[in-house]
């Protein structure tokens, strides 16, 4: 028994509630606290991380002292340990971006913004690190619900967002508790490694046929996966930058997180591939979530809402090294959530800094700003790099492994999508690139007028930009320590 | 062949499902925002009875061990899906607060609660 699982939790969950009490009086004080409580947590996952890694063991933890199957074990191994640590970085860089163009506009008296932020990366780490299914979905919904007040402080239109995402998102977090009671009522037990071992007698029943189904379809539609992802263009674009940010990068990730999970340690690989088609239905559904997500991205003209298209298919590609289900594509699917993670947020601050600084969100109009904000732009063109996949930028490697795992699996319609996809997100990011640099302003007085956001807002963006190159660098490293050891989960 | 059993005893599952069924109805096909509030509390309520129905044991006793009783499982009713549920209440009231705050603030934006009107508003530049 180790306690380090529940100490990634437990700052966040008690630096929300301080934030919220700071918060009425000293408003000031609750980004502080965040910053301090997701920086210990961020602490507290490296450590968890580097533990794992150095005895090729899981970290437990039994909450209340009560071991497993009575009690609710939390559980730190390769996979969310993997997973935590994205988590909180991403966290600490939104926590620390400022306010006034993440948020836009410093939180005031008594509106409890950081809180918010604070109780979803808790959710989150909740999420990746309890080991029992019913605790899962009390952290599912933690988080969800300060998605919901998260996204709402976009304004009206996102408040509508918000609104249809919490309907789907209810019906989704339904489906799932729905599963769960039906692998409770049939198997007497809530503990994921318990049940393991109790499933296989069932495999045959009808019962647990409708659970899996029933979870992969609410996992699915938190997921966005093609065709549930209806409501994320509206709740990403009109979400402020930050809050954009932390749901693209890895609010969605964790449903993705819990699909692979209940694949690898509820069940036996094999039921989902082979007696229950569920891999089948991921990958078409990823396939065709690639494609149109690529294609909607290059009909929009608002920065934000294309990278919210974006965001669908590249979703698609985690859901394909689910999907594909062979130790390579698995790799190249969580490769693809720590890529994903550093560049769209990078991407996402960026349209931040730029409305900040300009008032912009249509790329048309963004001819001309390469020479008014040098550095802001690099950081844009290594992300849209990566996003395309060029290497050495870490895009490149997660769709390398991805090709392999499809080639692999002798699915040439994948590969196809795949190199297909690459080539549709140049259209789009090269046309935003073209008018950035090539371009002149044409007389647009906000370009005229625009000048280099200042250090504070720069130095994120410029960490997330300088990621891209480290983690494409170091890409072989997090695949041999981290990775395979998931990914042996599926060949034992 | 999978067999259902189709007998009277299991009545209260097809009432679940008859719930379900027109929460999400309601959720997905009613025009207003109101009405998909009211179809997801009957969908949540349809799982709650669903839980509730499963840990139904006739002819056991309260889950306090009773030496008269004896120490025999069987003879106690389940007392983990009534707790599942209570947390599952918790969880959808705070999802049906947060709902209901945006409907009003939605409502005083575009003084209306119609789905497809709001989309068309939505469209109009600021």
């Amino acid at each position: 028994m180790s306690n380090l699982p529940v100490l990634i939790i437990m700052p966040l969950l008690l630096a929300s509630f301080l934030a919220v009490l700071f918060g009425i009086w000293w408003p000031g004080w609750a980004r502080f606290i965040s910053i301090i409580g997701t920086g210990m947590a961020l602490v507290a996952s490296i450590v968890g991380l580097s533990k794992v890694l150095s005895t090729g063991e899981a970290l437990h933890h039994y909450m209340g002292g009560w071991p497993p199957p009575i009690g609710v074990e939390y559980v730190l191994d390769h996979l969310s340990a993997f997973m935590v640590v994205i988590i909180n970085l991403i966290g600490l860089i939104a926590v620390v971006y400022p306010p006034a163009p993440g948020l836009y506009e410093v939180p005031r008296k008594g509106i409890p913004t950081y809180a918010l932020i604070l109780l979803l990366l808790g959710g989150l780490n909740g999420t990746v690190l309890v080991g029992d299914l019913f605790t899962l979905y009390v952290f599912l919904a933690i988080y969800s619900v300060a998605t919901y007040g998260l996204v709402s402080l976009g304004g009206d239109r996102a408040m509508v967002a918000s609104l249809r995402y919490l309907i789907l998102g209810t019906i989704a977090g339904g489906f799932y508790f729905l599963g769960v009671g039906f692998i409770y009522f049939t198997v007497g037990t809530l503990n994921m490694a318990d049940a393991a071992n109790l499933l296989p007698a069932f495999y045959d029943s009808p019962t647990i046929m409708a659970a899996v189904a029933l979870i992969v379809v609410g996992m699915g539609v938190k997921l966005a996966l093609f065709p549930l992802h209806v409501w994320l263009p509206d709740a990403h674009s009109y979400a402020p930058p930050v809050v954009a940010a932390l749901l693209a990068a890895i609010q969605v990730k964790a449903a993705a997180y819990v699909i692979v999970r209940i694949m690898l340690t509820v069940f036996q690989p094999e039921y989902f591939t082979d007696t229950l088609p569920v891999t089948t239905v991921i990958v078409v559904a990823s396939a065709g979530g690639i494609v149109f997500g690529s294609v909607m991205a290059i009909a929009q003209s608002d920065f934000k809402r294309m990278l919210a298209y974006s965001t669908v298919a590249q979703i698609g590609f985690v859901g394909l090294g689910i999907g594909l289900a062979n130790p390579l594509a698995l790799v190249g699917g969580l490769l693809h959530i720590l890529n994903h993670a550093f560049m769209k947020s990078c991407l996402f601050l960026v349209a931040g800094g730029i409305k900040h600084q300009t008032g912009l969100q249509q790329i048309p109009r963004f001819a001309g700003l390469g020479r008014k904000m040098p550095l802001t732009m690099a950081c844009f063109t290594v992300a849209a790099l990566s996003m395309i996949g060029i290497p050495p930028t870490a895009g490149f490697f997660s769709k390398w492994y991805l090709v392999l795992g499809s080639i692999d699996a002798q699915n040439w319609a994948v590969v196809a999508v795949i190199l297909l996809s690459s080539l549709l997100s140049a259209v789009y990011f090269f046309r935003a690139i073209e008018k950035i640099y090539t371009k002149s302003s044409e007389g647009e007085p906000a370009v005229e007028q625009a000048n280099e956001p200042s250090a504070r807002i720069l130095m994120p963006i410029a960490l997330l930009a300088g990621g891209i190159i480290i983690l494409g660098l170091t890409n072989a490293f997090i695949v041999t320590q981290v990775l395979n050891p998931v990914a042996a989960l599926l060949s034992p | 062949m999978v067999e259902f059993d189709l007998s009277m005893s299991q009545y209260a599952y097809f009432m679940v499902v008859l719930l379900m069924a027109i929460g999400l109805y309601a959720m997905l096909t009613k025009r207003n925002l109101f009405k998909k509030l009211v179809g997801m509390v009957t969908f949540q309520t349809a799982i709650y009875i669903f839980f509730i129905q499963g840990a139904v044991r006739l002819k056991s006793s309260v889950p306090i061990i009773d030496e008269e009783i004896g120490m025999s499982a069987a003879q106690y009713v389940n007392p983990l899906p009534h707790l599942l549920i209570l947390t599952a209440i918790v969880v959808g009231i705070s999802t049906l607060g947060v709902a209901a705050a945006f409907l009003i603030v939605i409502h005083r934006r575009f003084k209306t609660l119609d789905d497809q009107a709001i989309m068309g508003l939505m469209k109009e530049p600021d």
